[in-house]
């Protein structure tokens, strides 16, 4: 909502040298927020009120021009020269004399052009940069208009260059403040000043026969609908300028007298209108819901079919409007019209909204109907509009208006006086609760205790008394509220999941991998690129119906398509070495039941509640590692190491390690992994992820470097760790033991190093894999695995017997497992 | 040798006079002293130290003095030898000290030279920044709620009193979920988690809870369709307004130091009443001290108690949210909403693990 504050002032009584700032700070406080405050450009220099004397109008141009003496209150006229060819002699305009600087630096002075000496300019609306009318110059008024000052006035404060422009965010439960009348009634109470109800009329003692026949057959969607008819509105009659200032300064394009009066009128009382060309319209109005198969054409020409839940405006000939959206083009107010039947009506907010999102029109009287509009204000806004169109387009009133009003009382809310203390923590008084409350337009009775509290017509919002215990705390003022720090009980810290993701986060920091959280969205491609099967699982993804882009309208299954894209990127941006990881919730699709929508009126019951909550699918949270160039950088010490596979399957083991659970690794085989160098992650018996190098063709495909490598672990799917045991620390002597085996290549060093661990039993302390070899003297198809035992009783030195023995059970265990032999 | 009655011999007794310790102990000064190094000074230590050394040597004799005599001659010659034995440790003492401090020396290494062999990773600042916004109020006694990011419609809307024909609901932007009956959307706030928090506990509740929220504005420097907020939310007897500030204060204290508070602007929610908007005093802002507007918060809209089976005649509660993206711009003046998005690991580096 733009507020102009000249005519705002119009209404309030706002304290002489208020400046825009102490506007800007009252708006805010009563809780309409301040988006932007438009101020003219300046314009220094004279600029005036002139009169056009004489035009001549001069020919052999490449287009016409007119030469003008202008009136500009001095004792000679002025001769100018201009283009433009809206105004004749007589007419009042605005006159820049040279020493004038117009918005954007236009400097004026005395020129030759067109062989006359042009002394000043007359200024159009965009000259002046109050407007963007270009179309031709600002006619202030014609030969006989007394309302604009003499000739030589200066023009600045009568085009509105000292005008500000406020525009407020208004909240969608004070509808109310979309219009002048509500913003006016804020800032009387506000700025605590003296203030005018733009909607008290004395509406006009109008008789006859009544303006038209109407019938409401949905009364439950419009409890009132008012019409008057009026006939010799002259279709040439201008909008004056003072108007269609105002309906630019509130962003609304002027089109012809009737439509901006209509327009006017709702930016002042806040009530919509429609204006119909009554000649157009044939038999009686009904107002109805639009029934199977009918259509509308409405005033921007689009032809729509109408859904059942529409309500309509009809006549004979079917609908002739959308109700409190738009306007129907058979009965559109056009250049010949005079007889002219206005509609103020108030419609149920929430059939508005579903009206106008089906139909895509959020209509400025939609935007209004939907947050809510006073019903009292229909007729006044129908006697307003009659008098602007007398006034301006020498219309009359005929006949006598319609008013079908079927509204019931409005419901009465108990407050007790002491609630709006207790929620606030702020000791108000009764009788601050009850000024308060009277401030906002509310009828109280009672003065303490229970009070009997009606909310005035245009707050359909105020229905509970916590609303009513909002306006008192806003009124009094919601940043007086003090500090005070409460008390929670004690709390049991983090859970183990949290702490855990806490734990693994760190710990991949901590290894150098770099945190890239990436948009969760996915496409086809990405998951084509991977290489995944057409039954795989990753593909059943679930789907958002307004997507922001097109290609990709899923949730992503996996974590790998958003990291790999973080990688590329950063690889684009000049990286060379990155080892990134993202955690985060992934979203598997499948078949699901719909989630109820149960009413709100009560805890829904535990089987709905159930439902509700199984409809909506597991996210499992995961964690993902890419990595590619160097792990370790080379330095003065020496190469560096490029980043393989072997840093994934580490990746994982530390995941594990901070979730404190045992992983196991085994070979496997899945997409987008290279089938050679793909890690199973298992915890016991059950698979938790992959990790490895990527298969060179989702490296091309992706146009990673070759041997990029990647990691996808479940960490829901990990149990919940154990509470660790704390070792017995033996101090007698180790026994150090190295053994070296000569196996098969497809043998699995794990394989290995657990034979070992079972042979050696439990006098092993622990064993390290030192050194794999294959080459001479190794035959083909084997390698050699060394590995570092150390052995250690809890309660004595071993003695070398015993150590003996554990390495010959050790190695015939290893022999017999793993067809090794032990190296010489 | 002499027997036992052998008469008093003076030329024996020469040895054991002041005169040729004294003698003894000065040559043995000068041997060490004269050593230049380690192996020097073991060279020359039997000749003073050794068991055929003039002090080793005067204390045979003692046996051969008159036992009246020995008294005084044995105190001579203790003292003759240790003072032999400290010369020795000392020169010993410096002779180390030299060696050493020349081995030291040749050790010498640029200890500038960088070692970053392992590099350093980092925690995205929205983790970290989340982490501690927790941390505050766990410390006060909260727990940490979560909730999924694809959510029942009901509980991302209808239960926080926003009707299928709100405005607000339309205003919010939503992601929705195929097919058209799913009754499933991402979630446009934290704001469920209250829901199903107070569905599934009991009061006293004091929860916050953290997470990533999905609303259907395209990327650009002050924009992004999914973004972060906390939630936080408290529901017990006797709750206030002013508790509401208090723990807003608090939070703001903890987070933009000690001068910290917050100023309130009357404003709607659907799921609070009253509700404000707040901002936060922040005296370390890049472009000088300012307020910034930071969240939204109110009472809970006993509407929303009703929905959640909490009895609103008996509880009372507060909410609040605010967005973490923002808290981030302002706190360390990020100027483009696509460095904290876009996961270019210059931004995230300079951040650490822990913020």
């Amino acid at each position: 909502m733009r507020v102009p504050i000249g005519w705002l002032a119009e209404y309030v009584d706002v304290p002489a040298g208020t400046t825009v700032e102490e506007l800007d700070t009252a708006f805010v406080r009563l809780g309409l927020e301040v988006e932007e405050i438009h101020r003219p450009e300046p314009v220094t220099g004279p600029l005036v009120v002139g009169r056009v004397l004489e035009i001549e109008e001069l020919t052999g141009f490449k287009k016409p021009i007119r030469y003008t003496q202008v009136d500009v209150g001095e004792a000679e006229p002025r001769g100018i020269v201009c283009g433009a060819r809206n105004f004749a002699a007589g007419d009042s305009v605005v006159v820049a004399l040279p020493g004038a600087v117009l918005p954007g630096g236009f400097a004026i002075a005395a020129r030759k052009t067109y062989d006359h000496v042009s002394d000043g300019m007359i200024c159009s609306v965009r000259e002046l940069g109050v407007g963007e009318d270009h179309a031709g110059i600002l006619v202030l008024g014609g030969r006989d208009d007394d309302g604009v000052p003499a000739p030589g006035t200066p023009a600045g404060p009568l085009v509105g260059l000292d005008d500000v422009v406020i525009e407020l965010a208004v909240t969608p439960d004070r509808g109310y403040c979309l219009s002048m009348r509500g913003i006016a009634r804020e800032m009387g109470t506000g700025l605590a000043v003296s203030w005018r109800d733009a909607g008290e009329l004395d509406l006009p003692d109008w008789s006859g026969e009544p303006a038209w026949q109407v019938r409401v057959d949905d009364a439950e969607r419009c409890d009132r609908f008012s019409m008057i008819a009026l006939e010799g509105v002259d279709p040439t009659a201008p909008t004056p300028w003072w108007m269609r200032r105002r309906l630019a300064q509130s962003g609304i394009r002027s089109i012809s007298l009737a439509v901006d009066v209509t327009n006017y009128v709702m930016l002042e009382l806040g009530q919509p209108m429609h204006a119909f060309d009554r000649d157009a319209v044939s038999g009686p109005i009904v107002v109805r819901r639009a029934t199977a198969g009918e259509r509308l054409t409405t005033l921007d020409g689009t032809d729509r079919a109408l859904d059942a839940d529409d309500l309509l405006i009809t006549d004979d000939t079917g609908p002739i409007g959308l109700a409190a959206v738009m306007g129907g083009a058979s009965t559109e107010i056009g250049d010949e019209t005079r007889n002219v039947l206005l509609e103020a009506a108030h419609w149920e907010p929430t059939g508005v909204a579903r009206t106008a999102r089906r139909h895509r029109l959020p209509s400025e009287a939609a935007k209004r109907f939907e947050r809510g509009v006073d019903p009292e204000m229909t007729t006044a806004a129908l006697a307003r509009a009659a008098a602007l169109l007398a006034e301006y387009g020498g219309a009359r009133v005929v006949g006598s208006p319609v008013d079908v009003d079927t509204r019931g009382a409005r419901p009465v809310i108990e407050l007790d006086s002491g609630k709006p203390a207790r929620v606030a923590g702020v000791p108000y008084s009764d009788a601050q609760v009850v000024e308060l409350l009277t401030a906002v337009g509310c009828a109280v009775e009672g003065t303490e205790g229970p009070l009997r509290v009606t909310p005035p017509s245009w707050r359909p919002d105020l229905t509970d008394p916590a609303d009513l215990v909002e306006e008192v705390v806003r009124l009094a003022g919601i940043d007086d509220i003090p500090s005070v720090l409460p008390t929670a009980p004690p709390g049991r810290g983090l859970t183990e999941a949290q702490r855990r993701r806490r734990a693994i986060g760190r710990a991949l920091a901590e290894a150098g991998y770099v945190e890239a959280p990436s948009y969760p969205f996915v496409g086809e491609k990405a998951l084509d690129a991977l290489g995944l099967a057409a039954d795989d699982e990753r593909r059943q993804v679930v789907v958002v119906r307004n997507p922001l882009s097109e290609e990709e309208p899923a949730l992503r299954t996996t974590l790998l398509p958003g990291l790999l894209a973080t990688l590329a990127r950063n690889l684009s941006r000049g990286q060379r070495d990155l080892a990134l990881f993202e955690h985060g919730s992934v979203f598997p699709g499948g078949n699901r039941t719909p989630a109820p929508l149960p009413g709100v009126d009560a805890r829904p019951d535990d089987a709905t509640l159930a439902a509700l909550l199984g409809a909506v699918p597991e996210q499992p949270w995961h964690v993902a590692v890419a990595l590619t160039g160097a792990r370790e950088p080379r330095g003065w010490w020496g190469p560096g190491r490029p980043a393989e596979w072997a840093d994934a399957v580490e990746a994982a083991r530390r995941v594990a390690a901070a979730a404190g659970v045992p992983l196991t690794v085994r070979a496997g085989d899945r997409a987008p992994w290279h089938p050679g160098r793909c890690a199973e992650l298992l915890v016991g018996d059950v698979v938790v992820g992959h990790a490895g190098e990527l298969h060179p063709r989702v490296c091309a495909a992706l146009e990673l470097p070759a041997r990029t490598s990647v990691m996808e672990l479940d960490v829901d799917a990990l149990p919940a760790a154990a509470v660790p045991v704390g070792p017995s620390i033996s101090a007698f002597p180790p026994v150090l033991l190295d053994l070296a085996f000569v196996v098969a290549t497809e043998v699995a060093a794990a394989d290995v190093e657990a034979a070992l661990r079972s042979g050696a039993g439990e006098l092993l302390e622990s064993v390290r894999l030192f050194d794999v070899y294959t080459g001479t003297p190794i035959p083909e198809g084997q390698k050699s695995l060394a590995y570092a035992l150390t052995l250690r009783a809890p309660d004595r030195t071993l003695t070398g017997e015993e150590a003996a023995e554990v390495r010959q059970r050790a190695v015939a265990t290893v022999t017999e497992r793993t067809g090794a032999a032990l190296r010489g | 040798m002499s027997g036992a009655n052998d008469p008093y011999d003076p030329k024996q007794v020469a040895a054991l006079s002041a005169e040729a310790l004294d003698a003894a102990v000065a040559a043995a000064a000068e041997a060490f002293g004269a050593a230049g190094d380690l192996a020097e000074l073991a060279a020359v230590r039997p000749a003073h130290l050794g068991d055929r050394a003039p002090v080793l040597l005067a204390r045979r004799e003692l046996g051969a003095l008159p036992p009246a005599a020995r008294s005084d001659a044995g105190k001579r010659v203790n003292a003759a030898r240790i003072a032999v034995t400290e010369a020795y440790e000392q020169r010993l003492a410096q002779l180390e000290a030299e060696r050493d401090a020349r081995a030291l020396a040749e050790e010498r290494v640029d200890v500038t030279l960088p070692w970053d062999r392992t590099p350093r990773g980092a925690r995205h600042p929205l983790t970290t920044l989340t982490e501690r916004i927790a941390d505050v109020f766990v410390g006060m006694g909260y727990e940490v709620a979560e909730g999924p990011e694809l959510e029942a419609e009901w509980l991302n809307f209808d239960a926080l009193n926003i009707g299928r024909d709100h405005p607000a609901r339309t205003m919010m932007d939503t992601f929705f979920v195929a097919p058209e009956d799913s009754g499933l959307v991402l979630r446009t706030h934290t704001s469920p988690v209250q829901a199903r928090t107070m569905l599934s506990r009991t009061p006293p509740i004091y929860v916050v809870a953290p997470g990533r929220v999905y609303r259907t504005d395209e990327l650009d420097a002050t924009h992004t369709p999914v973004f972060h907020q906390v939630e936080g939310l408290a529901i017990d007897r006797g709750l206030t307004m002013a508790h509401l500030r208090g723990t807003l204060d608090h939070l703001a204290r903890s987070l933009f130091g000690a001068d910290a508070i917050t100023r309130w602007r009357p404003s709607y929610f659907p799921f609070t009443e009253p509700s404000a908007e707040f901002d936060v005093w922040f005296p370390e802002h890049r472009d000088g001290p300012r307020w910034v507007e930071w969240g939204g918060c109110g009472m809970v809209n006993p509407r929303v108690l009703v929905a959640c089976g909490v009895d609103p005649e008996e509880y009372s509660g507060f909410a609040f949210g605010m967005g973490i993206e923002r808290a981030l711009q302002f706190r360390s003046g990020v100027g483009d909403m696509r460095d904290i998005v876009e996961g270019d690991v210059r931004f995230t580096s300079a951040f650490g693990v822990e913020l």
